[in-house]
């Protein structure tokens, strides 16, 4: 077991190593002494601006950035860290408004095979839709981008905690429903004591499913807005033709959305059961 | 009328079927009871509705006539009168072996403070010889330690009426013969209604006070009712040794083999009432094999 751990980690160094090394190599700037053609002169040596930046320099500006990530020097300049919090509040804002209300309807839903068939129709309608197609009828109803956004994250997330946790609550095992009701417990106390326990690792993986999604739609969603968050960032600094920023930031949010799924995996694995 | 503290009476249960007119009938005309600190085993193949009967008992399924009488009052439903142990233990996995008895102490005195809970949960679990794993899932217990569990579970709501089903099917001989030693324990000490099903003549003979023989369905009722003559307290070892044992083991064996596929007789005014047989009292009969040579069969599926 432990061989292959050091096994593993030794194959994923050696594969960064290989692909940083390509990538540093292909991504030189040519050599000063090289006489510009004509073209590059006309370009005013632009094309060395527009090559992929290095990794060693992007690790340089990495360094800068997060030694100073809090800095706010105006609307088009600031710290990393600020922007990741801009984008964090709005989903995870969204993102708790929506387990509010889809696991509560979620557990109706799974526990009552009328309400499943109800709601069934319109879940089906609504779910394929892409967030950001809400987008422009949310900015013209609530006519604020900030909030805007946070609905689009609603929208997203509520989908799989719905789905999850009804699926979930409609599955719970038979025998478990009847130890319930030969303890005469009513329906509130089994709804608590048995369901929910029962139900609780497909709810979590439904709130993990969940999450993700908001992560990858805020990015969208906030390069639409402007304004702030790491979306807008990415954008901006596109614009700006500040690569090492770029790359840097797409870096951060592969971390961050690490981080958010690793979090819920803790509390997953403390609902988890073992039959 | 009722000669019982539990009386059932012209139970029946149908289903119905898709290609033929006529419903599916299971059982029917099924009529027994249980006497208050009785233990009564229900014996019959597979398939002719011995779980039907007991989670109809339990008030878990409706059956489709008849009346189930407990205690004087009618049963219509679930109660914590009546305990059941079920053959997939049924625990549940997200509790320790503790917390799932004080699930059922809970529920049963509502009004008790933790500490009483637990203490009342921790004697039955002792009684089960489980002391030193309560606190461990039902996935760190084997299968036998599971079923102790359920079997603890069960008694200490002290319900008036223990039901079991096939509570032993799943496990090994050795265990088996461990826990029936638990349940014989227990019993003795709590003097507790009960009513089980099971596949296993030797454990019905050691176990209980009667034992039904339940004829193969479809149109199934029960035949007999089998009166198990030997002293108390039994066990494994010495049962063997008694004689009557094998005249019963044999009568029983003798049904299920050979008897159990016969229609039921039509003429007798009170025919769908079990007839009362205590083996050890009928004349030696030719159709009996000998002591020496027990009939090895085992009634399975
Ligand atoms: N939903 C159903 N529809 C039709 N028939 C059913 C249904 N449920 C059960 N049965 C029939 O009822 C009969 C009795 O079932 P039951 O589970 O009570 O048998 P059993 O005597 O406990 O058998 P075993 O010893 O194998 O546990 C079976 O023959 C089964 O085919
Ligand atoms: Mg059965």
């Amino acid at each position: 077991m432990a061989s292959l751990k050091i096994k593993a980690i030794a194959l994923s160094l050696v594969l960064l190593s290989t692909l940083l090394g390509i990538w540093e190599v292909l991504n030189q700037p040519p050599p000063a002494s090289e006489a510009l053609t004509e073209y590059e002169m006309m370009m005013g040596g632009a094309d060395q601006e527009s090559r992929v930046p290095p990794p060693s320099k992007v690790l340089v500006h990495a360094w800068n950035e997060l030694s100073n990530p809090f800095y706010d020097a105006g609307p088009n300049d600031k710290g990393i860290g600020i922007q990741l919090a801009y984008s964090l509040y709005r989903v995870l804002t969204g993102y708790f408004a929506a387990a509010l209300i889809a696991i509560p309807l979620g557990f109706v839903t799974g526990m009552s095979p009328l309400m499943f068939k109800a709601l069934n129709p319109y879940i089906q309608i609504l779910r394929p839709i892409s967030p950001l197609a809400w987008m422009p009828l949310a900015l013209f109803i609530i006519k604020d981008s900030e909030q805007s956004a946070i609905f689009v994250i609603f929208i997203c997330s509520i989908w799989p905690m719905l789905i999850n946790t009804a699926f979930g609550v409609a599955n719970v095992r038979s025998d478990w429903i009847r130890v319930a009701q030969t303890h005469e417990l009513g329906a509130i106390r089994t709804a608590f004591t048995v369901i929910l326990p029962a139900a609780s690792p497909t709810i979590l993986t439904g709130m993990r499913i969940s999450i993700g999604i908001a992560w990858l739609v805020i990015v969208a969603a906030e390069m639409l807005v402007g304004g702030t968050g790491i979306g807008y960032y990415v954008w901006n600094e596109w614009n700006n033709l500040d690569l090492n920023s770029v790359i840097f930031s797409i870096l951060m949010i592969g971390l961050v959305g690490m981080l958010l799924d690793m979090a819920l995996a803790m509390v997953s694995n403390l609902v988890t059961y073992q039959e | 009328m009722s000669k019982g503290f539990v009386s059932v009476e012209q139970l029946s249960k149908h289903y119905p079927d898709a290609k033929q007119k006529s419903d599916l009938v299971v059982f029917d005309n099924v009529n027994f009871y249980i006497k208050k600190n009785e233990f009564v085993c229900i014996i019959g193949h597979s398939g002719c509705g011995k779980s039907t009967i007991l989670n109809a008992l339990a008030g878990l399924e409706q059956p489709s006539g008849g009346v189930i009488i407990m205690d004087e009052q009618e049963v219509s439903g679930p109660s914590l009168d009546r305990g059941i142990v079920f053959q997939n233990y049924s625990l549940l996995p997200w509790l320790s072996a503790l917390q799932n008895v004080n699930f059922g102490v809970r529920a049963r005195w509502p009004d008790w403070d933790k500490q009483k809970i637990e203490q009342h949960s921790l004697n039955y679990l002792e009684m089960v010889g489980l002391s030193s794993s309560v606190h461990r899932k039902p996935s760190q217990l084997s299968g036998g330690m599971r079923q102790r569990v359920s079997i603890a579970r069960a008694f200490a709501t002290r319900p008036k009426l223990l039901l079991l089903d096939e509570p032993f099917g799943a496990l090994d001989a050795l265990t088996r013969g461990n826990i029936q030693d638990e349940l014989i324990k227990i019993w003795t000490e709590s003097q507790q209604t009960v009513f089980m099903i099971t596949h296993d003549v030797d454990e019905a003979i050691l176990l209980s006070d009667r034992v039904l023989l339940m004829s193969n369905g479809p149109h199934a009722h029960i035949a007999e009712s089998v009166k198990i003559n030997l002293s108390r307290p039994r066990s494994r070892g010495e049962v063997i040794e008694d004689p009557a044992y094998y005249k019963i083991r044999n009568y029983l064996v003798n049904f299920l083999v050979s008897r159990s596929n016969e229609r039921k007789i039509k003429d007798a005014a009170d025919a769908s009432h079990p007839i009362e047989i205590d083996p050890v009292a009928l004349a030696s009969d030719e159709q009996l094999a000998t002591p020496n040579q027990p009939v090895l069969v085992t009634v399975n599926q």
